[in-house]
């Protein structure tokens, strides 16, 4: 088992090419980096391997929660109109020393307004340089959002908004917001080689970069000046293996030490392995089937609620998510703050189903399902999951018919207005706000985009908008709890499920904890 | 001789143009859309599309692309890709020696392998030796890369610990690249451990990609030697009174070596193709997991500019075979 790693580690040793006492953790991620700047990209792997090891933002999500707790900004505060957040940074955060890099100076408010610079002034060379392609900061619509960043002094920053926005500072929690030197940026600039950045990222993070081999490993050492004190291990090292399968034996191996997406197959293997503790946590997410809601007959709820009843969801947990998940009885998952527990769902009731939709005027229904052609965290096998609905609609005599496309037309498609039939989607939450789900999935804005039902139902969406412009939790808790009620009785979707979110280490791998916004971290890790 | 390399220069051209058509139709041919997987099941404003969609080249029409594309091509420049926003060139060449040297030690495998064991099948035709080295590379042939390597990997690296399970060196060495060898920068930088690492590393992935054109060269040089061991001067040879060792090795191999000359050198698009797969299960970082990687992500100037190289690669091997095999016999150079 430990064979490789114990002759790799005796061969060093003879030859003196690592120091042999350092403990280096081995992570088997499952892709490569698109590049090291999170600004620029969307993909979890590449925010794994560049903000949640060398970077960090003003607030962080508490390890393994959707709370929002501050990072470089040790507090903050919200002017009463919610137009105004002032964050007041840390006075003892500097940035990492490279071989590339030495930083003249500590973090300071510049570094902050550069970050969001860069990514909404059109006349920042990095802006330039990216052709504003900065896609998670756009699609969260924050360029619109931010009036203006006001430096108060060296260690406060001030946000002016347009308009009050709740999830503002869960937002700024998000890998996009990773605090990026505007020291080293400029460094590159004068040098005339600003691309460097996406190559040698330089942050004030655990880790610290020290280098990439394309497609095959990423190398980080402990950051010893880290402001929350040098981490347990000394190197970190990505072995990029994209197959799960793989990876899974390079664990068993002892060559890795932590792999993420294991086969869901695999699981109860991995469980009865002495060297192997699996991790499971509810994942933040929600897979969902759609309906079109401005489409006859998917217009009426009483179809709607009619066709969910006709679905044995609890039969889809047992042979889709072979019981690695629970069925979804709201849009927004049991972990998060202002879920509505007392919502009773639809329960499975073929022959009531059938009432109903003879009630409707229903006759002889056909109606497309749409499977999705990949695999995603919320949804194991789509394709799966549409024969099991469509063998229970067939019991209601509805004849149900499966369609799929390619995964970028299916997206685009299923977004059309016009398009027919049933959708099964999903969502993983990015900052633990109830609106990243009910906004982003049910609100009148994202109709014909991602609001995959094209519900725009006025007394929800009034709720939805209220909630964002207040800053009390509790006071938006129970605007949500409302609007699930609506959503419940309105049904634009049938909620499936959620996933359980498995993480398998090796046995002598201490304090990780799952993150159950989908990222992997590192801060914190020992090996015994 | 000077005539005959300048016509099958000339062949060349047409099949690059034809190479360049395929391979930017291809990636476009394929449903899929890189701007919609990019922003995923957010999905992405019909403005914002429009804006990506235009720096990108895509709002022109295909025919323009294509031009644009083969112009670039001729001045070397391959454009970037869309992902990574690295010239398609330079990744491409970081990459390459990674399967070059891979595709090199499958191809010492096969060969080292395969020829002795077609000339043992061949002398001992009919025999239990012959059914089974025949058997074996008719197994071989038809083994599926991706669950041989995975037979391969549960075997020798989970069961018995014997080779690592994937990657290209141990995570403990980090060898500066020079030749992009990890067998040869590892001699290099002087790291005795990191080139045993290296080697080690190398087994299981060769045999996998090796193991096609293991069964290929062996039912060649067996076919070869039979058709040779009938020949006249072979059984002159023999009534000679010349060893059977002295008849087979010099007499009958030395012949039936040009056609299986000219079948290791068709193993070069085999073993790039094959590259693909294997470099998938053991997360061999060559060009291979780099196409996937590209076609996953409808990188479309990273598809079409990696296939193009590719078929630039195959083409210069099989002229060389074409030469090599002119030089061997100069009936063909007619």
């Amino acid at each position: 088992m430990k064979k490789t790693l114990l002759a790799a580690g005796i061969a060093a040793m003879m030859l003196g090419a690592t120091p042999v006492m350092a403990k280096t953790l081995v992570y088997c991620s499952e892709g490569s980096p698109e590049g090291f700047d999170p600004s620029l990209y969307t993909a979890g792997t590449t925010f794994d391997a560049s903000s949640k090891t060398v970077y960090n933002r003003l607030v962080q999500f508490k390890p393994g929660t959707t709370e929002v707790e501050p990072a470089i900004a040790k507090s903050w505060e919200i002017s009463d109109d919610g137009l105004e957040v002032t964050f007041h940074l840390r006075d003892d955060v500097k940035f990492q020393t490279t071989d590339f890099f030495t930083p003249s100076r500590k973090l300071n408010a510049d570094d902050v307004i550069w970050t969001f610079e860069r990514q909404m002034d059109e006349n920042n060379p990095y802006y330039k340089l990216a052709n504003g392609s900065f896609e998670y900061f756009n699609s969260m619509s924050m360029g619109e959002l931010i009036k203006s960043i006001e430096k108060v002094d060296d260690h406060t920053v001030k946000f002016v908004l347009t308009k009050p926005n709740a999830p503002f500072v869960a937002n700024l929690a998000m890998d996009f917001a990773s605090i990026h030197s505007k020291e080293y940026e400029q460094q590159l600039l004068d040098e005339g080689k600003p691309e460097l950045a996406n190559q040698q990222p330089i942050g004030t993070g655990p880790f610290q970069f020290v280098n990439y081999r394309e497609d095959a490993a990423i190398r980080y050492q402990a950051n010893p000046d880290y402001f929350r004190g040098k981490q347990p291990i000394d190197n970190l090292v990505f072995a990029i293996t994209s197959d799960a399968q793989v990876r899974y034996q390079k664990l068993m191996a002892g060559e890795c030490h932590v792999m993420p997406f294991p086969n869901p197959s695999d699981v109860e293997e991995m469980k009865q392995n002495d060297d192997i503790n699996v991790l499971q946590e509810a994942g933040l997410n929600v897979a969902y089937l759609a309906y079109n809601t401005q489409q006859a007959p998917f217009d009426k709820p009483e179809v709607r609620k009619a066709l969910n009843m006709a679905i044995n969801k609890q039969a889809i947990i047992d042979a889709v998510f072979q019981g690695a998940g629970e069925v979804a009885k709201n849009p927004i998952p049991p972990t998060m703050w202002g879920y509505n527990d007392d919502i009773q769902d639809d329960q499975y009731d073929p022959e009531q189903a059938k009432q109903m939709l003879a009630d409707a005027g229903v006759e002889n229904l056909k109606m497309n399902i749409w499977a999705m052609p990949v695999q995603r965290p919320y949804m194991p096998n789509a394709r799966r999951t549409a024969e099991l609905m469509q063998s229970d609609l067939a019991k209601v005599g509805v004849d149900a018919e499966i369609v799929t496309y390619e995964w970028g037309e299916y997206l685009k498609r299923s977004s059309d207005t016009k398009r027919e039939g049933a959708v099964i989607l999903g969502w993983t939450g990015d900052n633990g706000d109830p609106d990243n789900f009910m906004g982003v999935l049910l609100g009148c804005d994202g109709v014909g985009g991602a609001n995959r039902s094209q519900w725009c139902h006025q007394p929800f969406d009034e709720l939805i908008q209220k909630a964002r412009t207040l800053s009390d939790q509790g006071e938006r808790a129970k605007l949500y709890e409302q609007a699930q009620e609506i959503f419940k009785e309105q049904a634009p979707w049938d909620t499936l499920a959620h996933s359980t979110v498995f993480m398998p280490i090796r046995k002598e791998v201490t304090g990780y904890k799952i993150d159950p916004l989908g990222g992997h971290s590192f801060e914190g890790v020992d090996i015994k | 001789m000077f005539k005959f390399f300048l016509v099958k220069l000339a062949q060349l051209v047409p099949t690059f143009i034809g190479v360049t058509i395929v391979a930017f139709a291809f990636i476009r041919l394929l449903p899929g859309d890189p701007i919609l997987l990019m922003a995923g099941e957010r999905g992405i404003s019909a403005e914002r599309y429009a804006e990506l969609k235009a720096q990108m080249g895509f709002d022109r029409s295909l025919v323009a692309q294509y031009f644009d594309f083969l112009k670039g091509l001729l001045h070397g420049d391959l454009g970037n890709s869309l992902v990574t926003h690295s010239p398609v060139m330079d990744e491409f060449m970081s990459r390459f020696p990674a399967t070059l040297e891979l595709s090199l030690f499958a191809l010492a495998f096969a060969v080292i392998i395969g020829l002795p064991a077609g000339v043992l099948a061949a002398v001992k035709r009919g025999k239990t030796l012959d059914h089974t080295v025949m058997g074996v590379s008719l197994t071989g042939y038809s083994m599926p890369i991706f669950w041989w390597g995975l037979l391969l990997i549960m075997l020798f690296s989970s069961t018995l610990g014997w080779t690592p399970v994937s990657g290209r060196i141990s995570f403990l060495y980090f060898i500066d690249s020079v030749t992009g060898f990890m067998t040869i920068d590892s001699l290099i930088a002087g790291d005795w451990g990191a080139f045993l690492s290296a080697l080690h590393h190398l087994v299981l992935p060769a045999i996998v990609l090796g193991t096609i054109p293991l069964a290929v060269i062996a039912r060649q040089t067996r076919s070869s030697m039979l058709e040779v061991l009938g020949e006249d001067y072979v059984r002159t040879a023999r009534a000679k009174g010349l060893s059977n060792f002295r008849v087979i090795m010099v007499h009958t191999l030395r012949n039936a070596l040009i056609s299986v000359v000219t079948v290791i050198g068709l193993q070069v698009g085999l073993l790039l193709a094959g590259a693909i797969l294997t470099e998938t299960i053991f997360s061999w970082p060559g060009i291979g997991k780099w196409m996937i990687d590209a076609i996953s992500r409808r990188d479309y100037p990273s598809v079409q500019g990696g296939l193009v190289l590719i078929a630039f690669i195959v083409m210069i091997v099989n002229l060389l075979v074409d030469i090599a095999y002119g030089v061997i016999n100069p009936r063909i150079r007619h």
